[in-house]
């Protein structure tokens, strides 16, 4: 099997676990800053600052900006529709931690489809990393 | 307003992964992860035209998203919007001509399904 056609490489599952990771404590920090204060959005530029200002957020939002470029990192040499399945897992991660972190009642289904969404995942992870054209290394 | 705020995320998501998935595929692989080769990929993605057409569509989908997190769970919020998984399998078919295997669809097929359930 060639490095072309490698189903899942060390690179590969490296950055993967990075945009994971980085999504769902970025996601999960903003939440427990925003919660319940949707009212601040129509308070004007200094609600939005004071906003900008609460550490859940700022944390949240750096762990987001990481999330965006190890994501484009990774997009650099895998196919979007290999990308977007294998990050999924993070979907019941998310839910995990809105569980655990931010005492949310969970559904069954909620549960349910999490599980799926990981099968997917899991699915998808054995299929090769790439299937258009190659192109140049970046210089 | 929450199942808008999904609408509104799933469009500019879906837009924006593509510009960015284009962007990015012009660029070339980045296979130096010192952190000066990283800085300077990353003044090159900037000068990216399709890149920075899908920044402007990930800021629209990030505003939404945190209106959409202040008023909903986290549980549901993120779930929610993956809704964009099959349409953005579709277009990655039809626009950046990606070969997608069966067992590729059936794993994006999964993932929705686990989506429509989870947004019960």
């Amino acid at each position: 099997m060639s490095a072309h056609s490698r189903p899942l490489g060390l690179k590969t599952f490296l950055v993967g676990a990075v945009v994971v990771v980085s999504n769902v404590a970025g996601n999960a920090l903003l939440s427990r800053g925003l919660k319940g204060r949707a009212g601040i959005f129509s308070s004007g530029p200094v609600g939005w600052v004071e906003l900008l200002l609460n550490p859940w957020v700022t944390i949240g939002i750096s762990l987001l900006i990481l999330w965006a470029f190890s994501r484009m990192t990774l997009l650099s040499w895998a196919d979007l529709s290999y990308v977007l399945p294998l990050t999924a897992s993070g979907y019941v991660l998310t839910v995990l931690a809105g569980r655990v972190f931010l005492a949310e009642q969970v559904s069954w289904q909620r549960w349910a489809g999490s599980f799926l969404i990981v099968a997917g995942a899991s699915l998808v992870g054995g299929t090769p990393i790439r299937t258009t054209r190659r192109r140049r290394k970046a210089p | 307003m929450k199942w808008l705020l999904v609408g509104a995320i799933v469009v500019a998501t879906t837009c924006a992964d593509l510009f960015q998935t284009a962007g990015m595929k012009r660029h070339g692989e980045i296979h130096d992860f010192r952190l000066g080769a990283l800085g300077r990929a990353l003044g090159r993605i900037v000068q990216n035209p399709l890149v920075l057409v899908s920044v402007l569509f990930m800021a629209a989908s990030f505003g939404a998203f945190l209106v959409l997190l202040s008023i909903t769970d986290l549980s549901f919020a993120v779930p929610a919007t993956a809704a964009t998984y099959v349409v953005e399998t579709i277009l990655a078919r039809l626009l950046l001509k990606e070969r997608i295997s069966g067992k590729r669809w059936t794993g994006a097929l999964l993932v929705a399904f686990g989506v429509v359930l989870i947004a019960l």
